[in-house]
């Protein structure tokens, strides 16, 4: 897994609110046994038409927005468990989502790969959208060992939770596994009086 | 003070409570599918580690296998490739595989039940958020991505937080045609799609309590919808009858030992959630969705309800809906029995009661995919395949199928199709689909009007799931 110290970037807005993980990638484009290349698919049927032509109001379609950072609506990634849903905005480009509600799954596979979702309070969503609106060109900063978001044109700024563990995590590039496989030992005693009815 | 059901399975399955609120907590079962399994694996194989615990892995092909000639080779060559991989990784790493083929086969939510797999006081997971279903059992029971299959693979443990706890009661009798699936959604609907994130969910009251096991498991399968991690329901008398005599359930004096602990699994009086809902059954009507949600559900005979919300009226576009209007009398194009939620013997059952010496409508497509090949076995021996393919319903073999598209078995643009399934988000059934979720009753009653009636003026008696 990649580190991830800090992120400074233009922001793609996606103001809907429970995107689900069917939208960020649907169900038949999950075929692949491996974990690349599932960026080209993300947001499929908001992206392309059903001839496979790119729908130009679509945010993602539009050149003028640009940037490594989702901002979207409350209650994102709820749905599927898939990780796939991870992998393509990873895959796509997008190292951080701004929002202010995730789902548990979404958000637990979002930090196994170095994806960081950002939960932020409603008004300063709303600030970000706002903001936006008026100036493509809105940046954010995202310090992970600070956990701190600010908008950079007007330095609002707000923290933001993250557990512990999962933030030297992310800092360190380490997944969960090499952290369990230490524990082995500890596991196969558990076994010794685990009993299963 | 006492122990909730949750804390007192979960606090029997932690190896160690590490720093940051993490805790490593111990699994008993693990199901596995072709669909997010491969890259875990490929984890597995890239760290050059075996698995861990390889017995208490089990896997079948459901979410990407055709429903129609199972019995010749995949024609679709990224599906046929998905499913290949699952039996080399299976061969190479000694996993017990229920594939095509297999007498066993079929949905993973349907089989660990029905198969005596699933039992109460087990930590139960599956890259599949409708693991859940499981936890109608008394089971810890919950959906993970990839890389947490890989952490089981490699460790039978996951590193959690604890999640906190709410109960939902439901108290009292239901109406004539209201059953699990209604009170399921109706929850939703009250709850909406995040009211349960971050908690696991205890059902109680006597609505629950006096369901059927695979009712209980429709509830507990849709959990996830109100974005808990999981739900369950605390073993009784109904579960341990149900169990006995499956394939893999323990039998005689371990019989008699497992049940005599799976006593112990409910909440103490005095165990303390960290939130309650109550609701009285008596108000819940047979429910209906009309948005691209679950939240988004409504008494079958209730008016859409207004909202400005930009992401409200890109639901009801995309529905092709208006707000106050009723949806009663809408003529549907497909109706679709099926998926993890309702595919059960119990499910087909109600279907064939209802149906038996009717049409349906000429103009819509029925289709109904039973969720296993015992499933299929057992109604082909009652007969209900028989009732089901007179009343016009096309007959399928087991798997995901139309609930999330995956396969070929999708519903064409722009068309209604009421289902049973457990998902009505844009495109979960096709480019341009437009999912109305309902109850099994609900679905034989609209396949054979071809329209939205209210169920209520179609049955005589209180249906039983």
């Amino acid at each position: 897994m990649e580190k991830f110290k800090t992120l400074t970037s233009t922001i793609i807005p996606l103001a809907n609110e429970d995107i689900d993980t069917d939208q960020i990638i649907p169900a038949r484009f999950l075929k692949s046994t491996t974990r690349e290349g599932f960026g080209k698919n993300l947001f499929r049927d908001w992206r392309f038409d059903s001839e496979g032509d790119l729908k130009e109001d679509f945010i993602l379609n539009d050149p003028s927005y640009s940037g490594s950072i989702l901002v979207a609506g409350k209650n994102f990634g709820c749905g599927s468990s898939r990780e796939h849903a991870a992998w393509a905005l990873y895959d796509f480009g997008f190292r951080a989502i701004v929002s202010s509600y995730f789902a548990d799954i979404f958000k637990g596979n979002a930090l196994n790969n170095g994806l960081l979702p950002v939960q932020v309070s409603d008004a300063f969503l709303e600030t970000i959208f706002e903001l936006v609106k008026q100036d493509k060109n809105t940046t954010l900063k995202i310090e992970l060992i600070d956990q701190q978001i600010s908008i950079s044109e007007t330095k609002n700024t707000e923290k933001f939770n993250i557990n512990a563990y999962k933030k030297t995590c992310l800092l360190n590039g380490y997944d969960d596994i090499d952290y369990l496989i230490s524990k082995k030992s500890q596991i196969e005693q558990f076994e010794q009086t685990h009993k299963e009815f | 003070m006492g122990k909730t059901l949750f804390e007192k399975v979960w606090d029997s399955h932690i190896v160690d409570s590490v720093e940051s609120e993490q805790e490593i907590l111990y699994i008993d079962r693990h199901f596995i599918h072709e669909v997010t399994s491969p890259q875990a694996f490929e984890g597995i194989r890239r760290r050059g580690i075996g698995l861990f615990r390889k017995n208490k892995i089990v896997a079948t092909a459901d979410h990407n296998v055709p429903t129609k000639d199972q019995h010749l080779p995949i024609k679709d060559v990224l599906s046929k490739l998905q499913v290949d991989t699952l039996i080399q990784n299976c061969k190479d790493f000694g996993i017990d595989l229920y594939g095509l083929g297999h007498p066993y086969q079929g949905i993973v939510h349907v089989i660990g039940p029905e198969l005596g797999i699933t039992k109460p006081g087990m930590t139960i997971v599956c890259g599949d958020s409708h693991t859940s279903t499981h936890g109608a059992f008394g089971a810890i029971a919950f959906g993970i991505g990839t890389s947490q299959v890989e952490q089981v693979m490699a460790t039978q443990c996951l590193l959690l937080e604890r999640p906190k706890t709410m109960r939902i009661t439901i108290n009292g009798e239901l109406d004539r045609g209201v059953s699990s699936k209604d009170i399921i959604l109706y929850i939703i609907s009250k709850l909406s799609t995040a009211g349960g994130t971050g908690y696991f969910v205890e059902y109680a009251g006597f609505a629950i309590t006096s369901l059927s096991m695979e009712a209980r498991m429709t509830i507990c399968n849709m959990s996830i919808e109100m974005g808990a991690r999981g739900g369950m329901i605390a073993p009784d008398a109904i579960t341990f009858e149900y169990i006995k005599g499956r394939d893999f359930a323990p039998d005689g004096a371990a019989l008699e030992e497992a049940v005599k602990y799976w006593k112990t699994l409910y909440s103490d009086e005095d165990a303390c959630f960290d939130k309650e809902y109550t609701f009285e059954a008596e108000s819940i009507p047979p429910m209906i969705t009309y948005g691209t949600n679950p939240g988004m559900g409504i008494g079958i005979d209730e008016t859409i309800p207004k909202n400005d919300s930009d992401s409200f009226k890109k639901s009801l576009k995309y529905m092709n809906l208006e707000a106050g209007t009723y949806l009663l009398n809408k003529k549907i194009d497909h109706v679709f029995i099926g998926s993890c939620t309702n595919s059960r013997i119990e499910d087909l059952r109600i279907v064939a009661e209802y149906v038996k010496g009717k049409q349906k409508a000429d103009h819509v497509k029925a289709m109904i995919v039973p969720g296993s090949k015992q499933v299929e076995k057992q109604a082909r021996e009652e007969g209900i395949h028989q009732v089901l393919a007179d009343a016009g319903f096309e007959l399928r073999e087991p798997g995901c199928s139309a609930c999330l598209g995956m396969n070929e078995d999708k519903i064409p643009d722009g068309e209604y199709c009421v289902s049973t399934s457990n998902r009505n988000f844009e495109g979960r059934q096709g480019p341009g689909a437009r999912t109305m979720l309902v109850s099994p009753l609900t679905a034989a009653i609209i396949a054979i009007e071809g329209k939205i009636v209210d169920t209520r003026n179609f049955v005589n008696k209180i249906a039983t799931a």
